[in-house]
């Protein structure tokens, strides 16, 4: 099966798993490496991929969520999750996948600009977040920000659904951007 | 030779009878002595040169040492100067081992300087006893030279390959007959010229070449490095801008070590010792080394032996495939170290796009495309694992080592 589908298996017990595709895979495996420091009631696993498809032959647990990292500095990062995109099932898009913009500090070596990825998150009704994995700070904060997210899309937080969370962190400025 | 006494030089136009001094040629007494060159006959002199002696004199006078030991033998002023800038290049902490390396000082006399003074201080003793050992301008260039073989990372090499004619014998190399033959072919076309020799491991030569003109003496700061493998037509060249003099010194090389001809490689890099690896061939030698017990699939996976085990990675495969590739192309080895690729590109431009303005050009486009790292050729090995590029990476950029060149032309075929 080429397309990920939120629903098509069942949830393993108090497990949450997140999926992080990227092509920079040293930062997502530091990020990975912090996520899984964090305390969390629940079991995490953290499945990383270059990009979508995802080999089908696997064995693997239900994704709660999906994280799409993107590299500001390369042309290529932003290229390969567009095309990742396409694997994706639209129902995810209701609060289960999130736009991760790194590289946003060095000014000078970005090659996409930021409003670019602003779009692609716009368009796909996702919320986008800046952090730049090479720091470590913000790395571990943004670790905590993704347990939490995850726990969210996994059920684990009574009262509270990954769709409530979307509309939660959907974002009001910018409103000429409403408007494509 | 010492002066024979003479009455003032200058004695106002009168045609007295001086004692001529024998007229000291430079190039007929011992290089240590300190000669002045007044060869005069009191009614030729003109003004200037007059004027020109009076400084010659007073420098006679004026001189440190002058004071201390009258009339003797003495260091030139620019040899002095020479071993000072010389000396005060190298760093505190490499002081002691180059000067032993230099071994023109002994032990003793090393051990009467005070090497924890200040800088200044300590080379003004170091030379006050080069002076007193009567250190010649040949023992400042082999410390010149000494310098430069511990930080020959400070120049910029480039690489020449000589070549015979084919079928042509080949005599036994004999380094004197190369050393004395290289010397004289470049002090009969230039008469102003330094040549210094050391010898090194490997049957290699490290040379320093100090250009003059016909009428002016050598120039002792802007020398030449040439490093010669006698067993191999590979000779490496560090010149400090000076490239009009560049053809001489290839056809002194060229002769002096019985070839025919010599031509310039496009591999340039401040790293010798790379070089050389990428030229000998010797950079793809596969060492033991402790980390070779981990299993590839670990090892190539760049992870922790302690790995997470939440952590999965689903482009295993693929990832393997990289690293298998890269270890194809790269070997397991450290890569020879260069610091730029240069890319010339004169070809047409081709595009996937219908008739741009310019796919429609007949001329090529003409396009420079250069790669600088502090380590290219490690950096390009990364490239693909880190998920920068695509494995296999371009030829162009893989077969450097192998073809020892960073400088390339492209064009069209």
């Amino acid at each position: 099966m080429s397309v990920l589908r939120p629903l098509d298996k069942l949830p393993g017990l108090n497990t949450a798993t997140i999926l992080l595709v990227g092509t920079d895979d040293v930062l997502l495996q530091q990020l990975a490496g912090s996520m899984l420091k964090e305390d969390c009631a629940s079991e995490l696993k953290v499945h990383l991929a270059k990009s979508l498809p995802l080999p089908s032959n696997v064995n693997r647990p239900r994704i709660d969520l999906i994280v799409f990292v993107v590299n500001l500095h390369s042309q290529h990062s932003l290229r390969n999750v567009e095309e990742s995109l396409h694997h994706v099932d639209a129902s995810f898009f209701l609060g289960k996948v999130s736009f991760l913009a790194t590289g946003a500090g060095q000014e000078s070596h970005c090659s996409v600009h930021r409003n670019t990825v602003v779009k692609l998150a716009h368009t796909y009704r996702s919320p986008l977040l800046f952090c730049d994995l090479e720091v470590e700070g913000f790395r571990t904060t943004m670790a905590q920000r993704l347990v939490r997210m995850l726990q969210i899309c996994a059920g684990h937080v009574p009262g509270v659904s990954a769709l409530n969370l979307l509309s939660l962190l959907r974002s009001t400025e910018n409103p000429s951007l409403e408007d494509l | 030779m010492r002066h024979s006494a003479w009455t003032s030089p200058f004695p106002g136009g009168k045609s007295e009878s001086t004692e001529l001094p024998q007229s000291l040629n430079r190039s007929q007494t011992d290089k240590r002595d300190f000669v002045a060159e007044i060869s005069c006959t009191p009614a030729i002199f003109s003004a200037k040169e007059r004027e020109a002696g009076a400084r010659r004199v007073s420098l006679l006078s004026l001189s440190p040492r002058g004071l201390l030991c009258r009339g003797s033998q003495e260091m030139d002023e620019t040899v002095a100067e020479f071993f000072r800038r010389t000396i005060l290049k190298i760093p505190i902490t490499e002081m002691m081992t180059v000067l032993k390396a230099w071994d023109f000082l002994s032990e003793n006399h090393l051990q009467t300087v005070n090497f924890r003074q200040r800088k200044e201080s300590l080379v003004q003793d170091l030379v006050l006893l080069c002076e007193e050992k009567r250190a010649s301008l040949n023992d400042a260039a082999l410390l010149d030279i000494i310098y430069t073989q511990f930080h020959r990372h400070q120049k910029v090499w480039d690489v020449f390959q000589m070549s015979r004619r084919p079928g042509e014998d080949i005599d036994l190399f004999d380094m004197e007959q190369f050393k004395s033959s290289f010397k004289k072919i470049l002090q009969r076309a230039l008469k102003n010229v330094t040549v210094s020799f050391r010898d090194t491991e490997e049957n290699a030569v490290w040379i320093r070449i100090a250009w003059g003109t016909q009428y002016r003496k050598p120039n002792q700061y802007k020398p030449v490095y040439v490093v010669y493998y006698s067993q191999t037509p590979y000779a490496f060249v560090a010149s400090s801008l000076l490239k009009s003099n560049l053809p001489l010194l290839g056809q002194a090389l060229t002769v002096a070590s019985k070839h025919h001809q010599i031509v310039k490689m496009d591999l340039r890099s401040r790293y010798l010792d790379s070089l050389k690896a990428i030229v000998f061939k010797q950079y793809n030698q596969n060492f033991e080394t402790h980390n070779s017990t981990t299993p590839l699939q670990e090892r190539s996976l760049g992870l922790d032996i302690n790995m997470d085990s939440r952590i999965i990675h689903e482009n295993r495969v693929e990832k393997e495939r990289i690293q298998r590739v890269t270890q194809e192309i790269f070997g397991d080895y450290p890569q020879p170290r260069l610091e730029f690729a240069q890319y010339k590109l004169e070809t047409k431009f081709k595009s996937d796009l219908n008739r741009g303005i310019l796919a429609e050009r007949e001329e090529p486009l003409r396009c420079l495309v250069k790669f600088s790292s502090p380590h290219l050729l490690e950096a390009l090995k990364s490239l693909a694992p880190a998920g920068i590029a695509d494995a296999p990476l371009s030829p162009l950029l893989t077969c450097i080592p192998n073809k020892g060149m960073n400088y390339f032309k492209i064009r069209d075929k």
